[in-house]
């Protein structure tokens, strides 16, 4: 039961228990995260040697975040951490989810390192290719208590799944017994659900049977998980640490992912305190979690945010205080009321604006600066003040009228979607945030045409521009309004944002076109602080030479990289194609040849198909769906939001407020080299339309010879195989325009931009179940699949749905095929702008391609050679397919 | 880096089957004796640049005089001579001539397309030779493919102003490995030993990418794994301790784990004794014959040697003993007389089934 080893010295030491670090884990340390996010990698170090100080005798280091190059990341952290012997000295344990990121992790380790982890959720045979691979890099593994049904929660699922591994490693593969680790799942307990009070015995349990019935297996787990219902309350958690190691280890386990260092010794823990705990981790008396609760308070350090719930007792605070609360609980049920109270007790009303309200978005400005409250609860923070203003306005105008005076804001930034898209989430998000923070916001909406960008800058005397988009093209349309800001003479900072966009995009493409300032603007919690910069005496100068050298500098690496990258030319990579062999292969047969279309396709359908985790990064909160609930800081505002999001799709459902139409067509095809033709009918004597594919031209020296394209999953003409190519266009946002309109119209831009949100995830959920239906009736290649929504999610399933403008096929100008073939317009009502992005935006299109070796891939860079050829195919000039595939080009081409 | 070799057509044949059967039961029954060096005496035969080139590679663009395993292509029968001496002075495994032969090494001298070439060639004129000695005398012997370290680091930067930098990369070794495997068993050797491994992490891109070669092919043949302790600190030159470092590299169940070269016997008694005591496999070593005068040559005679791995038989910590660098036949035979005779070491059993881990230090997890 020790935890002391000899920390002395440089011997090689023996453990009877081992503490394995855990603060170089970006999902469990925000400190970690931001100093892995902004490249601090000194720092990062320190926090590893701080854990070995501490007397960690593992380090787990986990680098999983959907912001982060997670590869990159590991094999920069783990080859610095290879130069510093005083980190080197003890064993990694490199924690992901994804198998690539382990995998770069174990080729930069010298010692023997655990592989955290891998399961039998994936299937048998997933779980042992990966414990094979483990076993040539020499590392021993943590296996999760994990299976094809899921995570277990009773000690008797856990021990089952465990078995069942242990069998299938030791017996199948010979795996050595004493280097498998079982994780059985810690869980959070005392949440006030009654099922969640023995999850601590059942873990005991579980390690108890674990090292009774399975030789020379070892157990580990993640024990803060225990506490997070104490969140903001560390005593108390860490006294709950403590406890629920002391039987942990007595049950049997050898080793515990911890705070190393923040561990109170039991003995050291007030005796009322320890007493209550240890009846909450023992589930020993039905009223634990109420009895530690009581006392919980009192352990806590000073400072922390109190919860809001239902209870009343803040409005019986002044009227100012009230404002206060419902700002920063976005609570809209009484502030036109308080509103009023506070108009009556000031002479001009625009005082209780610059006031009260704005005192009160400062606060919330202020906690979300500091990571305290997050994108959600601050764009509900702007409902209410966007309803107090709209109180306010008409004593505000009555007033200006007696006395003249002007509304001063911040400044004054017009804001647009480009000509040629229509998303706009981010830029609402952005907007509302700005105007949070007292800007004055034009928003212009979407499908701007670069001229009224301008002309509006200039009538409305805006201090900044800011344009958004979400489609590839529109990086080139950014690209345009900078050249005609330059060329008309502006000279107002330029503001870049949305999904394509990026550092390096702005730096290498865009900025080059503009004298002004041009700065990429990464999200919306990066917003208001680069505006307020911008915009102030002491500090524009600095961030705009910052910036300039910055984007400099990109450029310049830009340069230098692409010069070191050498490709196949087109003709060597087309003899090194995907290895998909037609021989002895059949085609399978759609039995719903043709078109078919699918109007009001039931909503209900697609609710449970929906894929909430890029719902959450929408409102910049990131973590996989449904884990985000459990994290630390997140959890919260993250449970929040999707209450208000199945709220909202409740109403959507029972009242129709949108409609979901689509179309999908399957069609005889073969390939002829990298293209696809499309038949009209079985005889395949006539061409309905060609689909254009792009060829990887992989960089030599990867290791890795093959070039794919789409084409190579169709049989070619040559082998006489009736091979056969789908099509589909959906969308689930007819009706939603509207609804948006009316949230906005009632200064609720919080459930407008929830409503966009949602359909976009209705939309890839129809594109989702469609393909399935495909799967299973319409081409019924694999009538019998039964998956999951999870594993959906994970496609695990035969034959891809990749959709033009993604990686696989690069070029949006693909839609127009497609659509053609579909009669998408006429059949959908869904409509191309002149980028080709689609309209309502909430819609999904693609292909459909059967072959069992179908696989996604990204085209990435390709060379002069081959767009040449790609637009002589496509009757295009080289200029004009320059433009299109220019995030794809492996070249500079020429300034046109 | 280059595409990933083809995976040969390779296949055991009965013999050399018959012949790893003979070399595990050899091994149970006595003390195996490994050659000695090969850079001394090469450089006894003073070939100049055009000695090294011969006629095929006359117009090559670089230097190649130092490319002694280059030798293998223009003057083979130098190094048929050599086997030849040290299976004459009784050696049981003879070693190959391809110390430095793998794709990396030999882009030192822009040879890496040669690199298959060269150990396929070494491999055969060693089988040829060990070959050649059994059918005079009728005893077994064996051809050990020699993997050497390369010369570069996959965990050591190479600039001290950038901890993070190196100049190569776990998947370049993996590969490069795996080439020079495929040509020593195309040339016919028996064993393969990664030796002279100074840093651990070259040492696991050679294992992964040997199994992954193992696993295409069907089958194994022996492989021995031989680590160096530079100094006395007792560490290789990437840091790590020898438990450590035995550990690191257990899992691929070895043949026989060893000890090679930068020490001399004196030093490297201690570190023999430690491994013998952790090793569940059987343990080899093959010092340096001393450390280096200050003129850069070796002064230990072949009296002090066999003397020192003599003592370290009786001791019980030897299976297979040898010589490296400084050393020759005269070595070898003096080895071969000092052994003859005493029992081999008894390979120990690990029942405790803890759990071993590594960094630069070795951490047991209980049982």
């Amino acid at each position: 039961m020790t935890s002391g080893t000899d920390q002395g010295g440089s011997t090689d030491r023996r453990a009877t228990f081992v503490n394995i670090g855990e603060r170089t884990n970006v999902t469990g340390s925000a400190r970690f995260k931001r100093l892995i996010h902004s490249g601090d990698f000194d720092a990062a170090l320190d926090v590893a040697r701080q854990q070995v100080d501490a007397g960690a005798q593992i380090l787990d280091v986990n680098l999983d975040d959907a912001m982060l190059d997670s590869e990159a990341a590991m094999t920069r952290y783990l080859t610095l951490i290879a130069s510093e012997p005083d980190i080197a000295r003890i064993p990694i344990m490199v924690d992901s989810s994804k198998w690539s990121v382990i995998e770069a992790g174990l080729k930069c380790v010298q010692g023997k390192a655990i592989v955290n982890s891998i399961s039998l959720k994936e299937g048998e045979d997933a779980f042992l290719e990966a414990a094979r691979k483990v076993r040539r890099y020499g590392a021993a593994v943590v296996v999760m208590a994990f299976d094809e049904q899921g995570q277990a929660d009773t000690a008797e699922r856990k021990f089952a799944i465990c078995e069942r591994s242990y069998r299938l490693l030791v017996d199948v593969i010979g795996f050595p017994p004493e280097e498998i680790i079982f994780d059985a799942n810690i869980f959070a307990i005392a949440t006030g659900i009654e099922e969640h009070n023995d999850y601590a015995n059942g873990f005991f349990d579980a390690v108890r049977m674990i090292k009774q019935r399975l030789p020379y297996a070892k157990t580990s787990g993640g024990v803060s998980n225990v506490s997070f219902a104490f969140r903001g309350n560390n005593p108390v958690r860490e006294a709950m640490h403590a406890v629920f190691l002391l039987h942990a280890i007595e049950a049997g386990l050898d080793m515990a992912i911890v705070n190393a260092g923040a561990l109170p010794v039991y003995d050291d823990i007030p005796e009322d305190l320890r007493v209550r705990v240890e009846d909450v981790i023992l589930n020993r008396r039905a009223d634990a979690s109420d009895r530690l609760l009581e006392i919980a308070e009192r352990y806590r350090d000073a400072g922390g945010t109190q919860a809001s719930g239902p209870n009343l007792e803040w409005r019986s605070g002044s009227a100012r205080e009230r404002v206060t609360h419902s700002l920063v609980h976005g609570i809209d049920d009484y502030i036109v009321e308080d509103t009023e109270a506070l108009r009556q007790e000031v002479a001009h009303p625009l005082e209780v604006i610059e006031g009260p309200l704005m005192d009160g978005m400062n606060v919330v400005g202020d906690l979300f600066g500091a990571g305290k409250m997050f994108l959600p609860q601050v764009v509900k923070s702007a409902r209410v003040m966007k309803k107090a203003v709209a109180y306010l306005e008409p004593y505000i105008q009555a007033a200006n009228r007696a006395d003249g005076t002007v509304q001063r804001a911040n400044g004054k930034i017009v804001m647009a979607t480009v000509k040629g898209d229509v998303h706009d989430i981010g830029k609402n998000i952005v907007g509302v945030v700005l105007q949070c923070n007292n800007y004055d916001v034009v928003d212009l909406g979407v499908m701007v045409p670069a001229a009224t960008i301008l002309e509006t800058a200039r009538r409305e005397h805006a201090d900044a521009i800011g344009l958004s988009g979400l489609i590839t093209p529109s990086l080139d349309e950014m690209c345009y309004v900078a050249s005609e800001m330059q060329r008309e003479g502006f000279t107002l900072p330029l503001l870049i944002g949305g999904a394509t966009t990026s550092r390096i995009h702005t730096a290498v493409k865009i900025a080059p076109n503009y004298d002004g300032p041009v700065l990429y603007v990464q999200d919306a919690s990066r917003a208001v602080g680069t505006v307020s910069s911008l915009l102030s005496d002491t500090q524009h100068d600095a961030l705009v030479a910052g910036t300039r050298a910055e984007y400099d500098r990109i450029r310049e690496e830009h340069l230098d990289r692409q010069e070191q990258t050498e490709r196949y030319p087109i003709a060597e990579a087309r003899a090194l194609p995907a290895p998909v062999s037609w021989e002895g292969y059949t085609p399978p047969v759609p039995r719903t040849p043709g078109l078919t279309v699918l109007d009001g396709f039931p909503l209900a359908d697609l609710v449970e198909r929906i894929d909430w985790t890029p719902f959450f990064q929408t409102w910049e909160l990131t973590g996989t769906y449904p884990k985000i609930f459990d994290d630390p800081t997140i959890g919260e505002p993250a449970r929040n939001l999707y209450a208000d999001a199945r709220a909202m799709l409740d109403q959507m459902l029972a009242e129709q407020w949108v409609t979901a139409r689509g179309v999908l067509g399957l069609w005889p095809a073969n390939s002829i080299g990298d293209d696809i033709e499309v038949y009209t009918d079985e005889s395949r004597a006539h061409v309905a339309g060609v689909i254009h594919t792009l060829r990887q031209q992989t960089s030599k020296g990867r290791g890795r010879a093959e070039n794919f394209a789409l084409s190579d999953f169709i049989a070619p003409k040559a082998t006489g195989l009736a091979d056969y190519l789908g099509g589909f266009a959906v969308s689930t946002g007819f009706g939603e325009a509207e609804r948006v309109a009316a949230f906005q119209a009632q200064h609720d831009d919080y459930r407008a931009i929830l409503l966009r949100a949602l359909c976009d995830r209705l939309a890839e959920a129809f594109a989702e179940r469609l393909h399935e239906r495909v799967r299973r009736e319409y081409w019924g290649y694999a009538p019998d699949e039964a998956l999951d929504n999870e594993s959906l999610i994970a496609e695990r399933y035969q034959g891809i749905r990749p959709a033009p403008g993604y990686p696989a096929c690069p070029d949006h100008t693909e839609k127009r095929t497609l659509f053609d073939l579909l009669h998408a317009e006429a059949n959908t009502g869904i409509e191309l702008t002149e980028s080709f992005a689609m309209m309502p935006g909430a819609a999904v299109s693609g292909m459909y391609f059967s072959h069992p070796q179908a696989r996604y891939f990204g085209v990435g860079r390709i060379l002069l050679d081959q767009v040449q050829d790609y637009a002589v195919r496509k009757g295009m000039t080289l200029a004009e397919a320059e433009r299109w595939l220019a995030p794809n080009l492996g070249y500079v081409p020429p300034r046109r | 880096m280059s595409p990933v070799t083809a995976a040969p057509a390779l296949s055991l044949s009965t013999a050399a089957a018959d012949r790893i059967e003979a070399l595990h039961l050899a091994l149970a029954e006595r003390i195996l004796v490994l050659d000695g060096a090969w850079g001394t005496l090469i450089q006894g035969y003073r070939l100049d640049e055009a000695g090294f080139r011969g006629e095929r590679f006359r117009d090559w663009p670089v230097d190649l005089k130092g490319d002694t395993d280059l030798l293998n292509l223009t003057r083979p029968d130098i190094v048929r001579e050599i086997h030849d001496r040290y299976l004459d002075a009784g050696a049981d495994i003879t070693s190959t001539n391809t110390f430095t032969a793998t794709r990396i090494a030999q882009a030192d001298y822009r040879l890496e397309d040669y690199a298959r070439e060269i150990n396929r060639e070494g491999a055969r004129i060693a089988r040829e030779a060990a070959d050649a000695a059994t059918a005079r005398d009728g005893r077994p012997r064996w051809v050990a493919g020699s993997l050497g370290p390369t010369n570069r680091a996959a965990s050591i930067s190479p600039d001290v102003n950038d901890p993070g930098a190196r100049n190569t990369t776990f998947d370049e070794l993996r590969e490069a490995y795996r080439d020079a495997a495929i040509g020593l068993l195309e040339g016919g050797a028996d064993i393969l030993v990664v030796e002279t491994i100074f840093d651990t992490l070259n040492g696991k891109a050679a294992i992964f990418g040997i199994d992954e070669l193992f696993e295409e092919l069907g089958y194994r043949v022996p492989l021995i794994l031989s680590g160096t302790i530079v100094d006395a600190s007792g560490r290789t030159l990437s840091g790590q301790t020898l438990e450590a470092f035995w550990i690191s590299i257990r899992h691929a169940r070895p043949f026989a784990v060893s000890l090679n070269c930068s020490l001399g016997p004196e030093q490297l008694r201690a570190y023999v004794g430690e491994l013998s005591r952790m090793a569940d496999v059987p343990v080899a070593a093959y010092p340096n014959a001393g450390l280096p005068n200050e003129f850069g040559g070796y002064d230990e005679t072949p009296e002090q040697m066999a003397a020192s791995l003599g003592a370290w038989a009786r001791d019980g910590l030897l299976n297979i003993a040898g010589s490296c660098c400084g050393s020759g036949p005269d070595h070898t035979r003096a080895i071969v007389a000092a052994v003859r005779g005493v029992p081999p070491r008894r390979i120990p059993t690990d029942e405790r089934h803890v759990m071993r881990l590594s960094g630069l230090e070795a951490v047991e997890v209980g049982a």
